[in-house]
């Protein structure tokens, strides 16, 4: 190839370089207001099973609180906080918490805790367990995880958090039990950390609300 | 191009070669995603889409491209559409396009949509690329539904479920037959089962045709079977 034919070659990738980028922008520019909400609409409606039976403010999302490791909640990465109020006084928290020892990885939860420190809900929001086995954890694939709507530390008291076989109180999966040992041992975590420091949760001023929505819960 | 073309165009994209089961292209999203018709239905429907826009955009450029750039435009053109198609997604299908996840980025790596953009787009008019595009999509994008409904039926025991990914509203869970399933229909090596018999079906069925048309016309040479 010669000099020109370079020349040529160089304007050529140019010109569909900027045709292509056209396009993408242009379709960035059209869809980017509904995947926005999209976005918003899929968390709002992710946090709301975690809160059967409540009575809330809208606007959850907002009362994000990002907790960087190291932390006392289960999970190495960080874990999120959304405070959840009712006519400005709080009445639930909701815990985005990562429990560590899954069968295939961690498995990212959401669970809603009320200010007396009862269980309002659990949803399993992203995990790898088994297809089949393991993924009954899954709200729309099982009831397994509604068992534990209505119960706090006190009921059963800490030790029996567990599946039966271990001496606990919960149902396991048949054919599954590292997977559900995996997250009653995180809802426990959490439950525990509540208690500790639940005056903390709720008076962590609005500054420390990180206002970046790239960890989707 | 005669109707009689077209439809034969759409016999060799459909069958006689088509992307999945006789170029073994684009095996890794097809392996992977199709665990239910919708999963496979939506990549299918996604990777068709690329495929034409890409095959008209390649066509619609080949005059001004040199052989030795070729390439490079290929992957600018087909990593823009499949970035917009993405965007498109995410815009109208959220659920599905959480539930495809990376696999809709990775459409740019399906070889299929390279290697039509290379031996088809490259060296015909638009308008036959483009219908090339659409023959060779459906193809593939058949291909993984059928898997789809396939492993659906026999892995979860249940046909459509999860609709609600395409047409929004409450999550459905399709028609069950029973509860739960062949587990391994659902796991990896079920997928490589599914396309092995589906690959399996189609030489067995392509025999028998060959058979048929030799026994009809016993003097004439047998063509070699392919």
């Amino acid at each position: 190839m010669n000099d020109t034919a370079v020349f040529k070659s160089g304007i050529t990738l140019a010109v569909i370089a900027a045709i292509c980028t056209a396009m993408v922008t242009l379709t960035f520019r059209l869809t980017e207001e509904r995947i926005i909400a999209n976005e918003q609409a899929w968390l709002e409606r992710s946090l709301q099973p975690a809160l059967s039976g409540l009575f809330f403010d809208s606007g959850v999302t907002e009362s994000k609180i990002v907790v960087s490791p190291p932390h006392e909640l289960p999970g190495s990465e960080a874990a999120l906080i959304y405070r959840v109020y009712a006519k400005g006084a709080p009445v639930a928290a909701l815990f985005v918490v990562s429990a560590r020892d899954g069968y295939a990885g961690p498995i990212r939860i959401l669970i809603g805790v009320d200010v007396t420190g009862v269980v309002t809900g659990v949803q399993v929001l992203e995990h790898r367990e088994t297809p089949g086995l393991g993924d009954r954890i899954e709200s729309t694939k099982s009831d397994w995880v509604k068992q534990f709507d209505g119960h706090s530390l006190v009921d059963p008291e800490p030790a029996g958090w567990g599946i039966r076989r271990d001496g606990g109180q919960f149902d396991q999966l048949t054919g599954a039990s590292v997977t559900p040992r995996a997250i009653i041992k995180a809802i426990k975590e959490t439950l525990l950390y509540f208690d500790a420091h639940s005056d903390q949760v709720f008076a962590d001023a609005a500054t420390e609300i990180d206002s970046e929505e790239k960890e989707n819960p | 191009m005669t109707p009689s073309g077209i439809s034969d165009r759409f016999k060799t994209g459909l069958w006689r070669e088509n992307p999945g089961l006789v170029q073994l292209l684009g095996l890794c999203p097809l392996l992977a995603v199709t665990s239910t018709f919708v999963n496979g239905f939506g990549l299918g429907i996604a990777t068709l889409a690329v495929l034409v826009a890409s095959n008209g955009l390649v066509s619609a450029t080949r005059r001004w491209i040199r052989s030795e750039i070729r390439i490079p435009i290929y992957v600018l053109i087909i990593a823009s559409l499949v970035t917009c198609i993405e965007l498109i997604f995410k815009a109208w299908f959220p659920s599905l396009d959480r539930s495809l996840g990376i696999f809709i980025p990775l459409i740019v790596t399906n070889c299929a949509i390279v290697a039509r953009a290379e031996v088809f787009a490259s060296r015909n008019p638009v308008g036959s690329s483009i219908i090339d595009g659409l023959v060779m999509g459906s193809g593939f994008a058949l291909l993984l539904m059928v898997i789809g409904v396939f492993r659906e039926l026999l892995g979860q025991g249940s046909l459509f479920s999860r609709l609600d990914m395409l047409f929004g509203g409450e999550p459905m869970r399709g028609l069950v037959f029973t509860d739960g399933g062949w587990l391994l229909a659902i796991l990896p090596p079920g997928a490589f089962f599914s396309l092995a018999l589906a690959i399996a079906a189609k030489n067995a069925m392509d025999r028998r045709h060959h058979k048929k048309r030799d026994s009809a016309m016993p003097r004439r040479a047998r063509s070699p079977s392919k």
